[in-house]
């Protein structure tokens, strides 16, 4: 019997670092675009995050898909040669469609979000 | 283009700019919808060339093109600076026509409307890559850790362009520039209203001194 729900996939740090700026940000629409939400256990950078609003315009068709909620914690810099050459470590970030997930509160140490009832797939 | 955008990049207007800082800006105004960007916009100019670059309205996505108004020069005692300002779209990660059928739009309209608002997120983003600073407007009346927010300032950031908050809509009574200070107090925040033009001194003074400033760009 098919459990009915909402799938939310934990992403690997691994696995994200396997995949290029553009193979990370069409599997994220094409997860997110089947009703599942997205934990990224490595978030994006500030220019993937803006690829990935680009490509969720340019993918909204109005009727099925109208959009992203997307949560993280802004990239960090760690550590001394980090800090030196200005490289940032980007950190977990939750991503699912808009009719789905919704934030309802977060701050710079909490992000709350709800699943919507009745949405899942 | 024109000439004195040939000059501004050619190698001596490069090199002058980096001896005495930046004359000209292309600023950009930048946010989420509804927080008053174009309402900021039309202060700006008609403060100081008595023009308005768009219309405003209370239905989110009223800007779907960026408009541009050119050599709006701001003064401020002996110092001044000569903008470019560009009013983008609303930045968001969602548009869905049936918010604005709750604003009377029958839905062909809605519909048109939402793939407007869609091509121009697109737009606004690309115009980060053509402007000197941002004009980065907030609701005060609003939490300000949104994911649009921290998106736009961290591709400020990397980018290395000069931003300021404008922590917009002070005049309303539930709003709170203290609240935005504390969450990105790496930034100058300015708190203002773009409607009455209160403490609109102070942000031209700030624009001044921040758009001004010698500073190198890192590319994308």
């Amino acid at each position: 019997m098919k459990v009915k729900g909402v799938t939310v996939d934990l992403i690997s740090r691994s696995k994200l670092e396997e995949l290029t700026s553009s193979e990370k940000i069409d599997f994220i629409i094409g997860e997110v675009k089947k009703g599942k939400i997205l934990i990224l256990e490595m978030g994006l950078t500030a220019d993937e995050q803006a690829d990935l609003i680009k490509k969720t315009m340019s993918t909204i068709d109005h009727d099925t898909f109208i959009g992203i909620e997307m949560e993280g914690y802004p990239e960090e810099k760690v550590g001394f040669f980090h800090r030196l050459f200005g490289i940032r470590r980007s950190r977990i970030t939750v991503i699912g469609p808009a009719n789905l997930l919704k934030t309802i509160r977060r701050d710079d140490q909490v992000i709350e979000t709800i699943i919507i009832p009745g949405k899942g797939v | 283009m024109g000439l004195l955008d040939r000059f501004r990049f050619s190698s001596l207007g490069r090199f002058l700019e980096k001896i005495f800082g930046r004359r000209h800006a292309r600023i950009g105004i930048y946010g989420p919808p509804n927080v008053g960007k174009t309402t900021l916009a039309n202060r700006i100019a008609r403060d100081w060339s008595g023009e308005i670059v768009g219309s405003v309205s209370d239905i989110p996505h009223e800007t779907r093109r960026a408009r541009a108004k050119s050599n709006i020069r701001i003064e401020n005692g002996n110092s001044s600076l000569i903008m470019d300002i560009v009013d983008t779209p609303g930045i968001t990660t969602k548009v869905d026509f049936r918010d604005f059928l709750n604003y009377g739009l029958d839905e062909e309209e809605a519909r048109r409307r939402a793939k407007e608002a869609t091509e121009g997120v697109i737009e606004a983003i690309r115009w980060l890559d053509d402007v000197d600073g941002v004009l980065l407007v907030m609701d005060s009346t609003q939490d300000p850790f949104t994911q649009v927010n921290v998106t736009i300032l961290g591709n400020l950031e990397a980018r290395n362009l000069p931003v300021i908050i404008a922590a917009n809509k002070i005049d309303l009574e539930e709003a709170s520039p203290a609240t935005l200070k504390s969450a990105f107090p790496q930034h100058p925040v300015v708190p203002v209203s773009a409607l009455t033009g209160h403490n609109m001194d102070m942000l031209y003074s700030k624009m001044i001194e921040h758009f001004g400033k010698k500073r190198r760009r890192r590319s994308k």
